[in-house]
């Protein structure tokens, strides 16, 4: 790995993985615990090289399930503390994920995507948009930024930690196998020396700091229907008042678009291409893309697709996407032309060629 | 333990780790899960680390200890009580963690963090209540259903040849296991001895010697259709001839 560290600001050339592992240093957390699948094997790799130079732990579990568990565990002592998978390993951990937002435990999680089901593929792939953002039993009461840049991954693994200690709900950090293994350019830096501010970690049980504090109770089970309901309804209402100052979004050229091309992720590179060529060419084209998956800007583009008459919505997956976009904008009907590749790559040439069919 | 009040009447007194709000427990008449957390609880004020501890419970009628004890207390789903706890003392060592479970949450469900943990030596105590049954869900077979004992899905008794002899879970830990780890089975029909081997096992987590493992045969009166009499010559007898209760390891030495 790069020999680098994050005084000052540093212009480096490494994987995506190597930059989740120096994001997490930079945001100051204590430890990871994982589990190895590919695509995120080297998230501890770097980590587990960095780990002990930065004064952090690291735990091997036996499996996902443990991972996420034993990362629920750390924090509610008052770590920063995180974990990361993909494919099958993001199905085991949203057993913990569950808990977590019952519980509020601003647990992080970094999924870098692979093609899904079991064993499948493990480099382009957009399958887990709806697992992630979603989970299971549960009301997906998360916050998911979905990255497309090394640079982003870098920065929102950063946020990822400050909003799940500032709101406390599960936030989870979706990449995919391409962002993870590829090298691309970015700049490091400490966040404080920016000004920037780390949210600080409490602890929820074994506070000994606090002398002669009243104990805690946390639980995952209740007596009736109604306070479960309760529960649940006091969470949604907070997660409902969190959305709005957390929602992110990217549009370009969208006010005078009659096309505007939607995508997440890796996707949106293409997307993005394909914008700049076709209004390099004169098309009224537009660019749209939630940062955040969940919440879903979908307001923003119910706004933004006002005049367009069409939204081409491209992703690696059959529709996890599309159905985030018809729920969002529900209420303005508007023809989507799906370009649907589950777990295949998407390039700019394909878009454009797509677009020139509509 | 025990104050003389005004009217000469002998008042047992609470353990002070126990949270005298949620008294009297949840668990059923003649329940063993009480019995253990009763001599639990003495051993925590007798060590004094009611504020440095976290008591970790499971799914199961463990559950219906969250609330139990006047200490930080974690209540997680089946099975998931030992890498919690386990996550909590590597992030914070200075913690006591106790996982405490059923036998479905530690030997079926949960059996690889178990496994692993023991492995792995995590300086943690985890105490498993074996009641040969899934009490909660109403009386299944268990990993620890003896042969040939009936229950909602043996009802003609378990058969070993379909599936298995019950799990012996202790035997198994102190297998794996490195230096440093304790290991023992006690009782409910010998508290006192039960009571010795939880304190060991709690001060062997506090010397940082290694894993401690404590399973407790218990009764489940309910589930059993048993009762008192009955009850208790299925702990003493039944089970006790099947689940050899004693010392399997000790941190000062391996055996074997
Ligand atoms: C993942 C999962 N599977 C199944 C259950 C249902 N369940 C709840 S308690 C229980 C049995 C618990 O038995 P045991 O651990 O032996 O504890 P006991 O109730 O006997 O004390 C089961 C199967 C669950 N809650 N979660
Ligand atoms: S069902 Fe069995 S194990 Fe559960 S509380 Fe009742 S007696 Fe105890």
């Amino acid at each position: 790995m790069a020999e680098v560290s994050l005084k000052g600001e540093q212009r480096v050339f490494m994987t995506g993985n190597e930059v989740v592992a120096w994001a997490a240093v930079a945001a100051k957390v204590d430890i990871m615990y994982g589990y190895p699948i590919t695509p995120q094997n080297e998230i501890m790799h770097y980590w587990t090289r960095l780990a002990p130079k930065y004064g952090k732990k690291f735990l091997q579990t036996e499996d996902e399930i443990s991972a996420g568990f034993t990362t629920l565990g750390g924090i509610l002592t008052g770590r920063k503390a995180f974990t990361a998978t993909a494919g099958p390993g993001n199905v085991l951990m949203q057993e913990s994920a569950g808990m977590a937002e019952m519980m509020r435990i601003p647990v992080v999680y970094v999924i870098q995507q692979r093609g899904g089901p079991s064993t499948a593929t493990v480099i382009y792939a957009q399958q887990e948009t709806t697992l992630t953002a979603f989970g299971g039993n549960g009301e997906g009461h998360r916050i998911v930024y979905s990255t497309a840049t090394h640079q982003e991954l870098f920065d929102y693994t950063i946020k990822a930690f400050n909003s799940a200690w500032t709101y406390r709900f599960p936030t989870f950090l979706l990449g995919d196998g391409y962002q993870a293994k590829m090298r691309e350019p970015l700049t490091i830096y400490d966040p404080e020396e920016k000004g920037m501010k780390l949210v600080p970690a409490e602890a929820t049980v074994g506070d000994m700091a606090e002398s002669g504090r009243s104990f805690r109770h946390l639980r995952n089970t209740y007596n009736t229907e109604d306070e479960l309901y309760e529960v649940v309804m006091a969470n949604q209402r907070d997660w409902d008042a969190m959305a709005p100052k957390v929602v992110e979004w990217e549009e370009k050229g969208c006010e005078d678009a009659d096309v505007i091309i939607v995508s997440h992720g890796i996707v949106s590179r293409a997307a993005l291409g394909a914008y700049n060529q076709l209004r390099a060419e004169g098309k009224k084209v537009g660019y749209f893309r939630p940062i955040t998956i969940r919440p879903f800007p979908g307001e923003q583009l119910t706004k933004a697709m006002k005049g367009a008459k069409k939204l081409l919505v491209a992703e690696s997956a059959y529709g996890q996407l599309l159905k985030m976009v018809q729920n969002g904008t529900y209420d303005n009907a508007i023809e989507i032309a799906p370009m649907l590749r589950p777990g295949v790559g998407i390039t700019t040439e394909e878009i454009v060629q797509e677009y020139n069919k509509l | 333990m025990q104050e003389l009040k005004e009217n000469n009447v002998l008042q047992p007194a609470m353990p002070t780790s126990w949270n005298e709000e949620t008294k009297p427990h949840k668990f059923c008449p003649g329940c063993g899960h009480g019995m253990i957390l009763k001599v639990l609880g003495e051993v925590i004020d007798e060590l004094g680390i009611k504020d440095k501890m976290v008591f970790g419970c499971d799914i199961g009628c463990s559950l219906l200890s969250w609330d139990f004890f006047a200490l930080d207390t974690v209540q997680t789903h089946h099975g998931r009580t030992t890498p919690v706890i386990t996550g909590m003392k590597r992030a914070k060592p200075e913690i006591v963690g106790v996982a405490y479970m059923g036998d479905g949450g530690g030997y079926a469900i949960g059996s690889q963090h178990l496994f692993n943990a023991a492995v792995r030596n995590e300086k943690i105590t985890i105490i498993l209540c074996n009641n040969c049954n899934y009490g909660m869900t109403g009386g299944q077979m268990a990993p620890t259903t003896l042969p040939g004992m009936k229950t909602e899905t043996t009802p003609y008794g378990r058969d070993v040849e379909q599936t298995g002899y019950p799990t012996k879970g202790p035997e198994m830990v102190a297998a794996v296991a490195p230096e440093g780890a304790y290991v023992a089975r006690g009782t409910v029909a010998n508290l006192r001895q039960l009571k010795g081997y939880l304190k060991k096992a709690l001060e062997n987590q506090i010397a940082g010697n290694g894993i401690s493992f404590v399973e407790c045969l218990s009764g489940c009166p309910t589930n059993w259709r048993t009762n008192a009499k009955q009850t208790w010559e299925f702990i003493e007898k039944d089970m006790a001839q099947y689940f050899k209760v004693g010392e399997l390891r000790t941190p000062q030495k391996k055996e074997g």
